[in-house]
This record gives C-alpha cells, sequence and structure tokens, in this order.
C-alpha cells in the first residue's frame, strides 16, 4: 500500500468523484447521501495528503511509475516537498469550500460534489505528475471540470464569462500542444527530468527550436497564472463564480505557477547551457507590471468579488516576481507566500458572497444599501481577512511578505521589488478601507430583521476554518519556513529527480 | 512530403487562428476544431514523417516512433471532448443571451441585422 501512496491523492478523488455518480447519491432528494460522502472523500484526501507529506520528509522524495513502466520510457509521478506541500493545501481548500456550499450552492445542480471531486483529481494530479504530456492531460482534466463548475447555478453573466474562459483556455491547449510536439521533436523525451539531461545537449539548430518550445510553454503557464497580458479573463471569470467555487479556483492560478517554477527551474533552469533562464528577460518585468496593474485593478473594483479577484492577480505578480529572483532562499519565500495567499484570496471570495447575501439587490457593489443582518460576525470576519491579505503583522501575510522581499538580494532586485510590493500593500489598505466602510457603515436606515437571510452555520465553518490557518501559520511560521526552504532547495537541485527516477547518464 | 505536410499544418492553423478571431460562436468553435486538427497532425510529424514504418517491433525493416501516435490518440479524445462541450456551451449561450456573439452583444456601430433565421422570433 504504502509504495502506492503518490497516486493516492489522485485515486481517492477520481474514484471518490465516480462513486457520488451512482444511485446511492444521485437524484435531487438525496443529497444529504453526497454532503456525507463528499465530506468523507475530502478528510479523506487531506489524510492521504498528509501521509504522502510525512513520507517525503522522513524519505526525500519519491517516485512512481504508473503500470510500472520505467523512466524515461513511462509516464511519472513525483513527489518531493512542494508537490506535497501543494497536493496538501489543494485538499484543505477542497474541505473548507464543500464545507461552505453546503449552505446550499450544491442543492442548485446535481453534480456539484462529483465535479468538484474531478476538479481536485485535476490539480492533484498536475502538481504529482512528471511527465510533460501527463500535465497536459491533467491540466484538461481540470479545466474541463472547471467550465463545468464555472457556470453551476446559471445565469447571464456566469454564461457570458464561461464562453470567454473556454474559448481562451481552449486555444491555450492548443498552444500547450505544438510546444509539447516542438520539444518532443528536439529532445525526443517527454519526462521532465529526463528532458533537463537532454536540454543542455542540443544543437544549435536543435536549441532554437527548443527555445520557442519552451517559450510557447511560457505562453500556456502564463495563461493559467494569469500573466499580465494573458490576465484579461481572471477578473471577470472569478467574480462571476459563485463563492465556493471561486475560492477553489484560487488555486488554479497556483497550478501555472507551480508549472513555471518545475519546467523553467529544472528543464530550462542553470544547466541548460545556453538556454538557462531565457524566459527571465519576460518573465521579471511582467511580473511587475502585473502587480501593478492587479493593484490599479483592485483601487478601480466595483464590488467586494471583483478586489478578491485582483488581489488574485497581485499575489500571482508577487509570485512571479520571487521566481525571477532564481534563488533557493526566494523560492522557498514564494512558496510560503502562496500558502498563504491562496487561503486568503479563498477567504476574500467566500466572505464577498457572505456579506452580498445580506445586502440585497446591491449585492457586495459599494453603494449604499440596507444594513447587513449581522454586521459584528461578518464586520470581525472581513476585518481579519483584509489584515491578513494586506499583510499586517500578526498574521501570515506579513511573514509571507516579510519572506518574499529578504530573498531580494542585490540592488536593483531589491529596489524593484521593495518598492512594487510595498506601494502595492498600501493601496490595498487604502481599497480594502474603502470598501470595509462603504459595506457595513454606509447604509439605509435599519435592516429588516429576518432569519433567512443570516449567514449559515456552514459557511461561517468553511470561513473560519481558512481564516484560523493564517494566524497558525504566522505562529507555526519555523517550522513551515523550514520546510518551504527545503522544497525549494529540492526543486534547485536538478540532479536530484534524475538520481531519483534511476535515468541513464544522470551520474 | 515534408512540404505538403507542413503547407497542411500551416494553412489549418492559419485557418483556424482566423476563424477563432470572428465575432460569432458558430465561426469561432469551427477555429477551435480547425487549430484542433492542424495541432493534431503537428504532433504526429514529430515522431519524423516516414513511408512504411511499423510502430511495433518486428514487424518491418524501418520504424516509426509510436509514442507521438499515442500522444494523438490522446489528443484527439480530448479534442474530441473539449469541442462538445464548446458546442453545447455556444448554444447555451444563445439561449441565455439572446444573440451568438461571444461577446454577448451586438458590437456597436454595426447596422441591426434582420432577425436571423436561428432566432427564436419568427
Amino acid at each position: 500500500m504504502m509504495e502506492h501512496l503518490p497516486i493516492l491523492p489522485i485515486l481517492v478523488s477520481l474514484i471518490g468523484g465516480l462513486l457520488l455518480l451512482l444511485p446511492p447519491f444521485t437524484g435531487i432528494e438525496r443529497y444529504v447521501n453526497r454532503r456525507i460522502a463528499a465530506l468523507f472523500l475530502c478528510l479523506l484526501q487531506i489524510a492521504v495528503a498528509i501521509a504522502l507529506m510525512a513520507k517525503v520528509i522522513d524519505a526525500g522524495p519519491i517516485m512512481y511509475a504508473v503500470g510500472n513502466w520505467q523512466a524515461p520510457f513511462g509516464i511519472i509521478l513525483y513527489a518531493d516537498s512542494l508537490a506535497a506541500l501543494l497536493v496538501l493545501l489543494t485538499g484543505f481548500l477542497g474541505l473548507a469550500s464543500t464545507l461552505y456550499s453546503f449552505a446550499g450552492t450544491d442543492r442548485e445542480g446535481r453534480y456539484f460534489h462529483p465535479i468538484m471531486q474531478f476538479q481536485l483529481m485535476g490539480i492533484t494530479g498536475a502538481f504529482l505528475t512528471h511527465d510533460l504530456f501527463n500535465l497536459f492531460v491533467f491540466f484538461e482534466v481540470l479545466l474541463i471540470a472547471s467550465y463545468v463548475l464555472l457556470v453551476h447555478g446559471g445565469g447571464k453573466q456566469r454564461t457570458q464569462a464561461n464562453v470567454h474562459y473556454v474559448i481562451l483556455n481552449l486555444v491555450g491547449s492548443a498552444i500547450f500542444l505544438i510546444a509539447l510536439g516542438t520539444l518532443y521533436g528536439t529532445t525526443g523525451t517527454l519526462n521532465i527530468a529526463d528532458m533537463s539531461l537532454k536540454i543542455s545537449t542540443l544543437s544549435e539548430g536543435e536549441q532554437v527550436l527548443a527555445k520557442v518550445g519552451g517559450m510557447m510553454l511560457l505562453v500556456v503557464f502564463g495563461l493559467k497564472a494569469a500573466m499580465l497580458p494573458l490576465h484579461f479573463w481572471l477578473p471577470n471569470t472569478y467574480s462571476a463564480a459563485t463563492a465556493p467555487v471561486a475560492a477553489l479556483f484560487a488555486i488554479m492560478t497556483k497550478v501555472g505557477i507551480y508549472s513555471i517554477f518545475r519546467v523553467f527551474t529544472v528543464i530550462f533552469g542553470e544547466g541548460a547551457g545556453a538556454l538557462s533562464n531565457m524566459v527571465l528577460p519576460w518573465v521579471w518585468p511582467l511580473a511587475i507590471l502585473t502587480v501593478i496593474v492587479g493593484t490599479i485593478g483592485v483601487l478601480a473594483s466595483p464590488n467586494l468579488r471583483n478586489i478578491a479577484a485582483n488581489t488574485v492577480l497581485i499575489s500571482v505578480g508577487t509570485l512571479l516576481m520571487a521566481f525571477s529572483i532564481r534563488s533557493p532562499e526566494a523560492s522557498g519565500a514564494a512558496f510560503y507566500y502562496a500558502l498563504h495567499s491562496t487561503l486568503i484570496s479563498a477567504v476574500l471570495f467566500m466572505l464577498a458572497d457572505m456579506i452580498g447575501q445580506q445586502r440585497g439587490k446591491a449585492f457586495d457593489r459599494f453603494v449604499i444599501a440596507k444594513k447587513v443582518t449581522q454586521p459584528t460576525l461578518l464586520g470581525a470576519l472581513f476585518f481579519v481577512a483584509a489584515m491578513v491579505v494586506v499583510g499586517l503583522p500578526p498574521f501570515s501575510g506579513f511573514i509571507g511578505k516579510v519572506v518574499v522581499l529578504q530573498s531580494a538580494a542585490t540592488g536593483l532586485d531589491k529596489a524593484l521589488v521593495w518598492s512594487t510590493v510595498l506601494i502595492s500593500t498600501l493601496l490595498t489598505i487604502i481599497a480594502l478601507a474603502r470598501a470595509g466602510t462603504t459595506l457595513f457603515w454606509r447604509h439605509a436606515g435599519e435592516s429588516a430583521n429576518s432569519e433567512d437571510e443570516s449567514a449559515s452555520v456552514w459557511q461561517v465553518v468553511g470561513v473560519v476554518l481558512l481564516l484560523m490557518a493564517s494566524p497558525i501559520m504566522a505562529i507555526f511560521a519555523a517550522p513551515i519556513t523550514e520546510y518551504t526552504a527545503m522544497a525549494a532547495a529540492q526543486l534547485h537541485d536538478v540532479r536530484l529527480p534524475v538520481s531519483v527516477l534511476q535515468l541513464q547518464g544522470g551520474q | 512530403m515534408e512540404l505538403l505536410y507542413s503547407l497542411c499544418v500551416g494553412v489549418m492553423t492559419f485557418s483556424g487562428v482566423f476563424l477563432c478571431l470572428r465575432g460569432r460562436t458558430f465561426p469561432v468553435v469551427m477555429g477551435l476544431m480547425m487549430l484542433g486538427y492542424a495541432v493534431n497532425l503537428f504532433l504526429f510529424s514529430t515522431g519524423r514523417l516516414s513511408l512504411d514504418g511499423a510502430a511495433i517491433l518486428g514487424k518491418s525493416e524501418t520504424y516509426a516512433d509510436p509514442l507521438p501516435q499515442a500522444l494523438v490518440l490522446t489528443a484527439i479524445v480530448i479534442g474530441f471532448a473539449m469541442t462538445a462541450f464548446a458546442v453545447i456551451l455556444s448554444m447555451r449561450a444563445r439561449a441565455d443571451l439572446g444573440n451568438d456573439f461571444v461577446d454577448g452583444k451586438e458590437p456597436p456601430g454595426r447596422p441591426k441585422q434582420s432577425v436571423s433565421r436561428w432566432s427564436s422570433k419568427q
């Protein structure tokens, strides 16, 4: 059983999702069965993820050859500290989203929970695989699940946002395949570790082709991660989705970021000869611009969901900046920041929904509307969430930003990173303060006390679960940063996967 | 053979990209299909083009790389499912939004079109 551990996180949600489509769980009236099963699956997923993480901490990175086809011929799953950490994060976010959806979102359509499981399967698969074509397949799995989840609940705005999202991602998939074809044609392999060996031995003509392939991969991952010129889909899509779906989508951009880290560190990293770090001249300015555009977006947002979507953009930009510094310390800082920003973005989407429910037609727009029914509860949650997202002590946002700032070593890097991050933080504080004032203090008359509007217990549980992670991450910052530093060291050690996969020529 | 092959892939990609940039969902879906075909052909050629090459050992003198063929099969299946989804979604968008534009509304400055034959208001 233990040797199959790396594939278990994928199997749990695959088989679980399929089971949820079978008779005991189908039908409108049997939603309670579905809920219990979905909750159980999420907990199981977290348990498996923790077991995987413990194994990885204990024994170092492990590989799993699917069907026992050895590398570089078969598909290899490769669980190192980074993959295990992100799988655990996915499981945790899945649990919180599922809990939140129990408030009623999951009853708007019959297949919410199965599709949620397939979505989790796609995300965990993308984190665990070490084969570029398999990465494409898992991207498609998570995309088709996300297409369905996005229209969940129906309505004009969602259909509209989904048309754009689907078309963009289908074009993205086509580019992904062309990039894979080019890379396979030149290096003759699809295994990431194997390709990292082959890439430095290419002839000059092949290097050009490999460079084209690599740049196209950057376009695809940039589209998923919402890197600057490819970010236009994100605010609309995320603010159109239902709250638990938007919360889960908070990790989808991180899949793109993870792929950028993995591919452009291992394949096109230090050891790639003439092609080493070829994307840096592009990613570095685009990262800064992404933060700037995200900050302007936060200031210009007409509603809270849009603010949340734009904070996702800011976090993407910050992560790409940390990527561009290209040191293991910066990568480790980025992983800590990725954990924090994923969780807090999810919280913001959920809070926007809870606040909106109590403000009648205005929903979460910043206009004068009726008073929220539970100002103390929602106000307290919003206040804490805002402190976390802008990065005020004593929460994880503060530590996340400090580690990222500290990792910028040299003069120019330091000046750019510090000024961008700090100015963006200041402007986000202003935008969130304005948002909070309008949402909670500027209201027309007293609210009619109707019980049905107050936030459901499930919603509060989901939000508090995610929000609690922030002080916990701050209290246990030392072990967590140690872990992310180890993950970064494993990622930057290009020879490590080669020896774990026992590839030829790895000596 | 190489020239003909690459010309075909190029023309199909061109048509696909052109159709994807149109304003209505039908040509865009056609464009995506076209792009998908072009990509599949391209992927097939990454194992190098050869005549009479077998993909199984011991069946012939020359061998073709079997991996791109497996990749193409996977890509075809995925592309098929995605196209089906895109078609259904466009029909849903036509019903929900009242027109078949990708942006969900008539582009401004365009003369009002006569009621199309797909319209429900006949």
